[in-house]
């Protein structure tokens, strides 16, 4: 191999993202070969599961039994059950396709079990032609595919607390998950209505037992929102809002209403508890932001992160996933030494517009200390905020929209834990 | 205008058409006009939405007592649910304390959010005169009305709540 693709990039051990990519890599083979003396099982010339016959097929597959640790933590209010969150395990995921399972939830109350005859769609207000839609009408819609994240605007509010909170990735950082959401394009449904001149906003309602309802300007239904029947090609689950919801690409997951049963156009927003008691974040100066819909740029490693442990020093991947809600993700750098020094990382193909994008760098750790940090940079330019920058701008009471770099320690003895550096 | 999208496979560059150009089948049935009065939950700042109907703080208790206190606590406060009441901090202290009469810009909105998802153990199952006394008792308790100020779809949209001009629009 070329001697200058080990070449440290950055301090700390951060190696040419290009390593992996390069053939005869060369390992010091002696410490990884395999002590023969042992013959353990797996040394035999069949392993157990290959001396009978299988399980037989299913209708519907599951994960391996060795990984049920692969769960959504849930959060549930304890005199309300389906009043909280569950997260995405950030941390034993790779790629960017959230598996539908795993899907991060919020509901204000329950799952409501939709029957989807039952069901229907109505689009009203400062329209010609006020219109109700049945699942099966929309079946018959044209339909487009939007592959995408969809971040709760709360997602990683543990960041604004004094001390770094110990936990995964995904139980910090998992409210924010990615599928293909294919369904059809609201500007269609729109057209059918016939938008009145003057109408400037969209409520949007679901039919869960709270009624959730949250006002989107018109501009941006327009522009690219969907009614999406399917998540990553089966028909959407009834915790993501079977057998519709509202997808608004790139804007907090408020807005993109499960159950979605009613659509009103109107002149002004309706002021729900959702948009100025919730998903408002006050400032210093006692103001508060509202209606700040846009997920801004934001990285995190997730392996190695919280939870896991470094076996040996050695060569290491270092992968996570960055996204933004106002584009493409052109570039996300990492540091191996608390910020002092950065070096660009991996992007996998393909690279979406407000979609998880996963980045990979090499890293050799050698043993010692060493922080790890990503930063993202969208297509606008905008470089994701140190958490220092972030608190300047915000104050630490905003809840919502905390988008700060993420930084995990490793300890001489290749623990992982937060930090704030 | 629906922004194309596009999936970059090796070096072939494959478009998927999208959005604009697109129509439908128009299968959309024309709504009743009893299904749209029937389905319009919506209440608005500046009090379209509201029906008939009417309250004050005194009876309030009663409803709030019976069907609020065992998740919001006694007074609005110290329950498993959200502190609706008895804030002890103002906006900008550390930590500050958002309740209805420190922070929430409208009272319609206790309206129309008590009325489609509380009480959270049977929503809907309010009548509107019980929503408007529980609203006027919410607005009592956060010092906002007296306890007999009669509360209704005229004088709701006028209480003036002490956080009205505290948000910004980040939205362009
Ligand atoms: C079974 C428990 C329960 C009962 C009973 C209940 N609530 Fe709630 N309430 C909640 C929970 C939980 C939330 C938070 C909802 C969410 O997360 O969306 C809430 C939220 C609220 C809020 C919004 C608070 C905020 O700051 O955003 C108001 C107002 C409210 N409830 C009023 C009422 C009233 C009035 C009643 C009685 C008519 C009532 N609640 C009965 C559990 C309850």
């Amino acid at each position: 191999m070329s001697a200058d693709l080990e070449k440290p990039v950055a301090g700390g051990g951060l190696l040419d993202r290009r390593l992996f990519l390069k053939k005869g890599l060369s390992f010091s083979v002696a410490a990884l070969t395999v002590d023969s003396a042992s013959a353990a099982d797996w040394q035999q010339a069949r392993s157990p599961w290959m001396n009978e016959p299988g399980e037989p097929f299913s209708n519907y597959g599951r994960p391996s039994s060795h990984e049920r640790k692969t769960i959504r933590w849930v959060m549930a209010n304890s005199m309300a059950p389906g009043n909280g969150v569950s997260w995405t395990p950030l941390h034993d995921l790779e790629g960017m396709m959230t598996p539908n399972g795993l899907h991060f939830e919020r509901h204000h109350n329950g799952v409501p079990k939709i029957d989807p005859k039952q069901h229907h769609l109505l689009i009203h207000g400062l329209v010609d032609n006020a219109l109700v839609f049945s699942v099966d009408a929309l079946l018959r819609y044209p339909m487009t595919s939007f592959l995408g994240f969809i971040e709760c605007g709360g997602n990683s509010n543990a960041g604004w607390r004094e001390q770094p909170i110990q936990t995964q990735a995904g139980y910090f950082h998992g409210m924010a998950s990615c599928s293909e959401w294919t369904g059809v394009p609201l500007s269609i449904l729109l057209d059918e209505a016939k938008t009145k001149s003057g109408a400037q906003w969209v409520i949007a309602e679901g039919a869960d037992a709270s009624v959730m309802n949250v006002s989107i300007p018109l501009d941006k239904i327009l522009d690219d929102c969907l009614i999406a029947l399917y998540q990553n090609g089966e028909r959407i689950r009834p915790e993501n809002g079977y057998p519709l919801r509202l997808i608004v690409p790139g804007w907090e997951g408020v807005t993109h209403v499960k159950w979605l049963r009613r659509l009103r156009l109107t002149d002004k927003p309706v002021m729900a508890r959702n948009e100025t008691a919730k998903y408002t974040e006050l400032l210093p100066s006692g103001k508060a932001r509202q209606f700040s819909f846009v997920m801004e740029a934001k990285s995190l490693i997730t392996n190695p992160s919280f939870g896991h442990q470094l076996a040996q020093p050695g060569l290491y991947q270092i992968s996570g996933l960055a996204w933004s809600g106002r584009g493409k993700i052109v570039k996300v750098e990492v540091s191996a030494d608390g910020g002092e020094t950065w070096a660009e990382a991996a992007l996998q193909e393909p690279v979406l517009a407000k979609c998880f994008t996963r980045f990979r760098i090499p890293w050799r750790w050698r043993g010692g200390m060493a922080v790890l940090k990503s930063r993202a940079t969208d297509e606008t330019g905008y470089l994701q905020p140190e958490r220092e920058t972030l608190i300047e701008q915000r104050g630490r009471h905003g809840y919502f929209h905390y988008n700060a770099v993420v930084s995990w320690a490793v300890s001489e003895t290749g623990e992982i834990s937060h930090v704030y550096r | 205008m629906f922004i194309a999208r596009f999936l970059v496979c090796f070096a072939a560059l494959i478009v998927l058409p999208v959005g604009a150009e697109q129509s439908g089948p128009g299968l959309g049935v024309k709504a009743s006009e009893t299904m749209i009065e029937n389905w319009s939950l919506d209440i608005f700042a500046d009090g379209e939405g509201l029906p008939a109907g009417q309250g004050n703080a005194v009876a309030g208790k009663q409803v709030y007592q019976q069907y609020c206190l065992l998740c919001h606590g006694v007074k609005g406060g110290g329950g498993s649910a959200e502190e609706l009441a008895g804030a002890e901090h103002n906006l900008i202290d550390n930590p500050p304390d958002k309740t209805i009469g420190t922070y929430w810009p409208y009272p319609t909105t206790i309206f129309d959010f008590v009325s489609r998802s509380m009480p959270l153990s049977a929503p809907g199952s309010l009548s509107n005169n019980e929503i408007y006394a529980v609203t006027a008792y919410l607005l009592y308790l956060n010092d906002i009305i007296s306890e007999t100020a009669v509360i209704n779809a005229v004088s709701l949209p006028q209480v003036q709540m002490p956080n009205r001009l505290g948000f910004i629009s980040t939205f362009h």
